[in-house]
């Protein structure tokens, strides 16, 4: 298949909270096979809302979600997008409920008709690649932020999805933690959509930066990441700056 | 903090099968609780000091145990003495002892503890997720399993959510005292409590949707009986049935 095969497609995507009135106004989105974009936008402009209309936990007021070229619309059809579209959540201690890491990873497989072995070889599989090998008989709760965020990572991507969907993965993470999440996410194949506040984070994770208002995407060539160099004190440190 | 202070250890009773672990325990308790002879007691309480010996736990540990749960017994210590009918035995001021109020009291002393050092020895020996798959081999229904998983998982997060809370009212200056404010504080506090539990659960089973969960958990661990799991429990049932034989015994 083509690199340019859209492999998400949103129409005239509508959605409101009774409290907020209209989030999304008729947003159009598309992804592209191996594309990898940036979502950026302030607080509540509806970037979660987004992703999780794309996996079918909220259901659109308005509008056509396509995933793979089918148009989805019940439960049973994302249930099916749900097997190829992994979500990392803002919050691992959502995201990671068994009681032990090999556990946790291996739910998805087996969800997906895995037997218990081959889960068990899949989840030992992934958690080595992340560099979190030995990490299959640690209790959940008893791991740091950066190791939960891992792990939560691990889970997603043992399900094999062709998209990975991430709301602020960076959130609570150390210096050392992100740099390990960029070279993660740089090493992977798969088409990605990032939701984060953080510059720096896009700039290395994302090809092209989308910028939401008013319940719309903007994706104007302003807002294409670029870099500058440049000098000021304690310019060493980790930082960002605001447009 | 839920610690398991007993898990590690690598004891015949740790090596146990699981499932015959938590079966020993739950017939142990049936016979030790309804017995009512002392012979059956005494043998009780025998076998489960020597349960704790063979999983080789640390005394202290137990002992500590042992201790908080005594506390809630020395009620019964003050009450059932006096308020059981029977031969009166001493008096405190107005209050008679009875001797039939003391037996019962002791009874329940050494029935209470016998139960409870028989469950350190042969439950809390395994983590709770074990128990868990334990309780669901032995067909447990899986919402109660549940239940226990996630309540074991997301305490500490409730905990942790909790603290929040709280530093925010004390770094507010929130001092707990006798008064309105301090009661409608607190019952703010776990409103607020209640309400992010029902958020993060929603959260939570969203995030299961999305790894594709259809209301069912598999064991990763297949438990397996081996010829030492056999002998183990055909020895600690048999224990268990002298016990109940023993109470028939002298009941006829």
């Amino acid at each position: 298949m083509a690199l340019h095969d859209v492999i998400l497609s949103l129409r005239d995507i509508c959605y409101s909270y009774d409290r907020w009135g209209l989030v999304l106004d008729h947003l159009n989105f598309d992804l592209h096979r191996g594309q990898r974009v940036g979502l950026v936008g302030d607080n509540g402009s509806g970037k979660t809302t987004l992703l999780h209309l794309i996996v079918g936990l909220k259901r659109p007021e308005a509008g056509r979600i396509e995933v793979f070229g089918r148009p989805v619309a019940s439960e049973e059809d994302f249930r099916q997008v749900r097997q190829r579209v992994g979500l990392l959540f803002q919050d691992a201690d959502d995201q990671l409920f068994c009681p032990t890491v090999l556990e946790d990873v291996a739910f998805g497989p087996i969800n997906q008709g895995k037997h218990p072995e081959e889960a068990r070889e899949i989840a030992l599989r992934v958690l080595a690649d992340l560099g979190l090998a030995g990490f299959e008989e640690r209790i959940t709760h008893r791991l740091s932020g950066g190791e939960k965020r891992l792990v939560s990572l691990a889970t997603v991507l043992a399900m094999a999805p062709d998209v990975l969907l991430l709301d602020e993965p960076t959130t609570g993470l150390d210096h050392d933690t992100k740099e390990r999440l960029v070279e993660i996410l740089q090493g992977l194949a798969i088409s990605s959509v990032v939701v984060s506040h953080e510059y720096d984070f896009l700039g290395r994770t994302a090809e092209l930066v989308y910028y939401m208002q008013a319940g719309r995407l903007l994706a104007e060539e302003a807002s294409a990441i670029h870099s500058h160099y440049h000098v000021h004190s304690f310019g060493k440190l980790p930082h960002q700056h605001s447009s | 903090m839920l610690l398991e202070p007993f898990v590690n250890g690598s004891s015949l009773l740790h090596r146990f099968d699981p499932r015959g672990r938590v079966v020993v325990a739950g017939f142990f308790s049936v016979v030790t609780a309804v017995a009512v002879r002392w012979p059956t007691l005494a043998v009780a309480m025998a076998a489960a000091v020597m349960l704790c010996g063979l999983a080789r736990l640390p005394l202290r540990q137990v002992a500590r145990r042992l201790v908080i749960a005594n506390f809630f017994i020395l009620c019964v210590w003050l009450f059932l003495p006096f308020t059981h009918a029977g031969t009166p035995l001493f008096a405190v001021g107005p209050f008679a002892a009875t001797a039939e109020g003391i037996a019962t009291a002791s009874r329940i002393t050494v029935k209470a503890n016998a139960i409870l050092l028989a469950f350190i020895a042969l439950v809390a020996t395994m983590p709770v997720a074990t128990l868990g798959h334990a309780l669901h081999r032995l067909a447990v229904p899986d919402k109660l399993v549940h239940l226990l998983l996630f309540t074991y998982r997301y305490i500490h997060v409730m905990e942790k959510e909790y603290q929040r809370l709280h530093n925010a009212a004390v770094i507010r200056g929130f001092r707990p005292r006798t008064d309105r404010h301090t009661y409608k504080t607190y019952a703010n506090l776990v409103g607020m409590l209640l309400v992010r539990s029902l958020a993060r659960a929603e959260r939570v089973y969203d995030a299961m949707l999305c790894r594709g969960f259809q209301g069912r958990f598999y064991s990763l661990r297949p438990f397996a009986m081996t010829g030492e799991d056999f002998i183990t429990a055909i020895v600690l049932l048999a224990v268990v049935g002298g016990m109940g034989f023993l109470e028939w015994l002298s009941t006829t």
